[in-house]
């Protein structure tokens, strides 16, 4: 097919208008095609908003309950995020508009009230952006932009506990970034992130670039 | 400017379980499902079920058949929460996607039941809820913005989403050329996207921050 022919495709696939090869053919040349997945997002958007024309009974309230049962029927079976997994730009989305909340101060209470909340956002210094912790130390550096690393160099993210630094991940910036921390971040602990020879280093060498409030 | 169909509705402190998760954006719940946060997905559910199953419901035309669509596609939330962060999508429109092309497989399955009739829902009456005055408020920008588009732009894009015909099926039942219904679609949808962002008087009224400190 022609490109301008299959571009137009972008409407029927984001409409649910193909018929299985057709949807099949097409997300193969989404895989290779900028632009169509740029198109294919606005109209994904715009196709969203055609549910709300809809009649709107309530669901019956089972529903709800149904759908929860089975999710923690099969909780087991899912794979947390890998950690070290920095994740690319279009894919810290998430992560940046939870930050974007942050940002307004909801979270301001929950830094003294680390226990009781979860996950809560710590503001960064240094930097714009945040730490998201869960409740069980899991934590998660998002920041708006992050300059690429220079050649040779990587940034590696540190938990210190104690006034002791331990290895946290290293990650390479360019753009927005989500991070997961390849360690937990203990109660009171701090996360800072430096820039470091490309292999990492076992102790930081330099002043941390940014680092979380005091938590 | 953001289609205002994508925002999430107001929230009435509705968490179940206790913790206040109404704060948090729906990209955040997503990303607190992808860590298995079951409350998370409550959340969601209590933002989107609703119009979840009002779009299932819509599509399939039988409430059993709409409830294991709109369950298949939080239970797909769940499963696949991890990878929505691969996606360029906000959480809003990731979900309704997956509702809507679950609604969209079964009803291709059940070919004969898409041309009856859905009877028309009760519209509720009296005082509306903050949720139900919401969705409709959303319901009627909708429709200004499809009665705005050309007719046989309208036809194509109602008759692919809402009634599940794929392109081929369409351009059969029509009797135009399969080309003919591509580009109808594919202008239809560029023109709905712009009406859909224009901005009108009603829209400053949901279009207060979020959060506020």
């Amino acid at each position: 097919m022609e490109r301008t022919g299959i571009h137009e495709l972008s409407a029927a696939y984001a409409l649910d208008a193909l018929d299985p090869n057709e949807r099949g053919e097409f997300e193969e040349h989404l895989a290779e095609c900028e632009e169509c997945r740029d198109t294919v997002g606005g109209f994904r958007e715009t196709a969203a908003a055609l549910a709300y024309e809809s009649e709107m009974p309530a669901p019956p309230a089972h529903l709800r309950r149904r759908i929860l049962e089975d999710a923690k029927r099969e909780r087991s079976n899912i794979v947390p995020l890998r950690p070290r997994w920095a994740l690319p730009a279009a894919a810290a989305v998430a992560a940046v508009a939870a930050c974007a909340a942050i940002g307004l101060g909801i979270w301001a209470a929950s830094l003294h009230n680390r226990l009781g909340s979860r996950p809560e956002a710590i503001d960064l210094e240094g930097a714009r952006g945040s730490l998201i912790l869960t409740k069980s130390g899991d934590g998660t550096l998002v920041l708006d932009s992050l300059a690429a690393a220079p050649t040779g160099k990587t940034y590696e993210a540190w938990v210190i506990e104690a006034g002791m630094p331990r290895r946290a991940g290293l990650f390479s910036g360019g753009g927005r970034i989500a991070f997961v921390l390849t360690r937990k971040v203990p109660d009171g602990a701090i996360v800072a992130v430096t820039l470091e020879d490309a292999a990492g280093v076992d102790a930081p060498t330099s002043k941390p670039l940014f680092h979380t409030s005091a938590a | 400017m953001t289609v205002l169909a994508l925002k999430a509705p107001p929230q009435g402190g509705r968490t179940a379980m206790g913790r206040d998760l109404a704060h948090l954006s729906d990209e955040a719940l997503v990303a607190l499902v992808a860590r298995a946060d079951a409350e998370a997905l409550a959340e969601l559910y209590d933002r989107f079920g609703h119009v979840a199953y009002g779009l299932a419901l819509r599509v399939i035309r039988d409430p059993a058949l709409a409830e294991d669509a709109v369950q298949e596609a939080f239970l797909a939330v769940w499963r696949s929460a991890g990878r929505f962060v691969a996606e360029r999508a906000k959480a809003s429109t990731w979900i309704l996607t997956l509702v809507h092309r679950r609604a969209v497989d079964v009803v291709r399955r059940e070919q004969p039941r898409r041309t009856e009739p859905l009877e028309a829902a009760p519209q509720p009456s009296g005082n509306l809820t903050e949720d139900e005055a919401w969705l409709r408020l959303q319901r009627t920008r909708v429709q200004e913005a499809l009665r705005r588009l050309p007719d046989q732009q309208r036809e194509a894009i109602e008759l692919a989403y809402y009634g599940g015909f794929t392109q081929s099926e369409l351009a059969d039942r029509l009797g135009e050329p399969l080309g003919t219904i591509k580009s109808r679609m594919f202008s239809g949808l560029a023109r709905l996207r712009e009406l859909l962002a224009e901005p009108d008087h009603e829209e400053e009224r949901w279009n207060e921050p979020e959060f506020t400190s």
